[in-house]
């Protein structure tokens, strides 16, 4: 094959085919291959017969209803109304093959209890979730973010971001502890506590993004495509087949070949190899979870992530029949040292049949019994119809590719919303451009007829 | 006031029978002899100096036909990008799609075997309620003709498909094929809620508009000066 492509793909991922999409637009010629016959990797929506044939080895139950209905989540997470994700999404126009649905609510579980993160300042005021003096220590705290200004130290009433430590702003408006927890993981969504003692300045942004998010839509700070996350790399990639990329699912990858000093030659499958100047693929294709073969360690093992996929045939209880929610469940209400994360969605996002819910419970795992600590989350649900455990294990590239032009990105973690995995494309095009930042241009949009 | 719906209508065919030039024709009433593949970025070159800067994805585009009871059915047409070459179409393709239009050569009776497994593909995969239009393009080099009207015309009819002969070199037949689907659509079908077709107003998309709300800006991370 005589064909040379600038940069081969591996794995339909978000992450890659947000790249493979970019890269497109950018003029590159991309080769987008997939070991699957099914696009999006561990990112992927699997219907009824892919789910039951991936997690039982068997056919799915009848009463379940029909495969077509069903677009279930391999990895829990929303899109985060203001992030950059949206920004990457309406810049790139591709926006014109997705629709969006709100999340219906967020939630935060308190003293054995869940209770709607306040959306409107009504619902602030009636909030069980804090007394009536800690609202007003509260609201101080908040008047004192929305009207922080860089500039302006007459608005920083002695607060340095940049060198005071979030626990000690905490301490300055007096704060409870269950408001911090309230504060530092069900808005600012750390998934720990380990912020408290680092510089406010963090915490702050996460602030901003959650409250501007929930601001723009109104019910929750996050949006959903319908038909599930699965649409998102299906939307991408489109984008890069537009502009240029050749597309191969079902293709297994059987060797990552190399020159003698070790940069990057091509990829084969089977007897054959394409060439490249530059791959880019999610650690699957790169040894992740294999034992050692060409003496390369170029994945390694961050942490473990347990998720519990379960089928509901009722809303979630106590949240009002919600349609969609997030539940957050602080890491000290449990006796944890990270969250427990629940996300809830149903037909109203055309993801599963009518009358059912589809509710992932997830967290970082600590010990070696996972399935016993995504329980707290599984409580909560009711009765459930089934459930389908995964641990996977969240793997970090060893280099940063420049000298051998292999671009490894980043499984998926266990933040709720995708902000990590568009940090994780800005970091790689930066591998992969020698350090130039990724500037979104704007796709040139067609004036409807 | 007259009614106005959206459909989706996606374009299915082999390589080089003509998809991208009927689309082409019926949006735009132009035809390029030296059209190049969809696939491959080169191609982008002619078509960005055909459709104008404004449009660099011939592959999504619209277009609105007038029925004569002043009905309007606008066209929301996806054409494939060439994610189809090696069998990897995405799903999002078809889903939703309300009408198919199958595109094979005349003077390629190979073309129309393809064509049939897609039609097969179609059945199978896409909605049920698919308005499935068969149709015979470069109706201009008949003299080259190796699919007879009657062999394209039984199959379809065996299949329940609409069928048609089109030359988007010359224009002939092409105005005719869509209308023909227009009718054809359920114009009285309730808007469902599932599935399926999105009659309904102009552009009805029920969910969250993130193009409008990000132009209306919040005013955090939106501060892109393009
Ligand atoms: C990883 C990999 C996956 C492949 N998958 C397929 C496949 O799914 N189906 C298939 O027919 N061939 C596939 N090929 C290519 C194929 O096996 C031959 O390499 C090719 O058909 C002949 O190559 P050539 O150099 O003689 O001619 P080229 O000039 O490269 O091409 C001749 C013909 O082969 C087709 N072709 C070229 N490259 C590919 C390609 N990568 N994939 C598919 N078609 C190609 C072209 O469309 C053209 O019609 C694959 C190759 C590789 C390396
Ligand atoms: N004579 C004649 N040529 C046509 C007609 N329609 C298309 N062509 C030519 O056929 C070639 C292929 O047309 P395209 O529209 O690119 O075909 P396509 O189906 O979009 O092909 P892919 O994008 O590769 O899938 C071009 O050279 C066109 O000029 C027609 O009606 N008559
Ligand atoms: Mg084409």
């Amino acid at each position: 094959m005589d064909e040379e492509y600038d940069v081969i793909v591996l794995g339909t991922g978000l992450t890659e085919c947000i790249l493979s999409g970019l890269l497109s637009v950018e003029g590159k010629k991309v080769l987008h291959m997939d070991r699957n016959d099914y696009y999006g990797g561990d990112s992927a929506s699997l219907n009824l017969t892919q789910l039951y044939r991936q997690f039982r080895g068997t056919a799915p139950p009848q009463e379940l209803g029909r495969d077509r209905d069903y677009a279930v989540d391999l990895i829990p997470k929303f899109i985060i109304a203001s992030g950059e994700l949206t920004r990457i999404l309406v810049h790139t126009d591709v926006t014109r093959y997705l629709e969006f649905k709100q999340i219906a609510g967020s939630y935060v579980y308190r003293d054995r209890k869940i209770s709607k993160v306040p959306s409107t300042e009504m619902e602030a005021v009636k909030s069980p979730l804090m007394g009536l003096f800690e609202k007003r220590r509260a609201k101080k705290f908040f008047e004192f973010l929305q009207n922080w200004k860089d500039g302006d130290p007459a608005t920083h009433q002695g607060v340095d971001l940049d060198n005071d430590t979030m626990a000690s702003v905490y301490e300055k408006f007096g704060l409870e502890l269950g408001t911090q927890d309230f504060i530092g993981h069900a808005m600012a969504l750390y998934l720990n506590d380990d912020y408290k003692q680092r510089p406010a300045r963090p915490t702050y942004e996460r602030i901003v993004l959650y409250t501007s998010s929930m601001a723009r839509y109104g019910k929750s700070p996050y949006i959903y495509p319908l038909y599930g996350l699965g649409e998102l790399p299906q939307a991408f990639a489109r984008l890069s087949a537009i502009y240029g990329g050749t597309y191969m699912l079902d293709k297994p990858i059987d060797e990552i070949v190399t020159d003698a000093d070790g940069k990057f030659v091509g990829v084969r499958s089977g007897n054959e190899t394409v060439k490249a100047k530059q791959v880019v693929g999610d650690p699957s294709y790169f040894g992740a979870g294999k034992p050692l073969q060409d003496g390369k360690v170029r994945v390694i093992e961050e942490r473990k992530v347990v998720r519990a996929i379960c089928i509901l045939k009722h809303p979630i209880p106590e949240t009002e029949d919600a349609d969609s929610a997030q539940i957050i469940i602080p890491q000290n209400q449990v006796g944890r040292r990270n969250d427990i994360y629940i996300a809830c969605v149903s037909s109203t996002h055309n993801v599963c049949a009518k009358d059912v819910y589809v509710a992932i419970v997830s967290t970082i795992v600590e010990t070696d019994r996972p399935e016993q600590e995504v329980q707290p989350g599984i409580d909560l649900l009711g009765p459930t119809y089934e459930k389908f455990i995964t641990v996977s294990t969240i793997y970090t590239p060893t280099s940063t590719g420049e000298s051998d032009h292999i671009f490894i990105t980043r499984s998926y973690d266990a933040t709720s919303h995708f902000e990590t995995v568009v940090e994780d494309v800005q970091d790689v095009w930066k591998r992969i451009f020698d350090g130039k930042e990724l500037v979104l241009k704007k796709r040139d949009v067609q004036v409807e007829a | 006031m007259s009614k106005q719906f959206q459909f989706k209508l996606v374009l299915l065919g082999e390589s080089a029978v003509g998809k991208s030039s009927l689309v082409l024709r019926f949006v735009k009433d132009q035809f390029d002899d030296y059209r190049e593949s969809t696939i491959g970025g080169p191609s982008f070159v002619s078509l960005v100096s055909y459709l104008g800067a404004d449009s660099r994805e011939a592959a999504f585009l619209t277009q609105t036909v007038t029925l004569e009871d002043q009905t309007t059915v606008k066209f929301e047409i996806w054409d494939t990008a060439g994610q189809e070459r090696y069998k990897s179409l995405a799903p999002m393709y078809y889903r939703n799609a309300n009408c198919a239009v199958v595109v094979y050569d005349i003077t390629q009776s190979t073309s129309l075997e393809k064509a049939k497994s897609w039609i097969r593909e179609l059945q199978r995969q896409a909605d049920p309620n698919i308005v499935i239009a068969l149709c015979g393009n470069k109706l201009d080099l008949a003299s080259r003709r190796q699919v007879s009207q009657e062999e394209a015309k039984k199959y379809a009819d065996e299949e329940g498909l609409m069928w048609g002969e089109t030359s988007a070199k010359s224009g002939e037949g092409v105005a005719d094929i869509f209308t023909s689907i227009a009718k054809k659509l359920p114009l009285t079908a309730p808007p469902s809620a599932r599935g399926g077709a999105r009659p309904g107003a102009p552009g009805a998309r029920t969910g969250v508009d993130l193009n409008r709300q990000a132009a209306a800006g919040q005013g955090q991370g939106d501060q892109c000066n393009c």
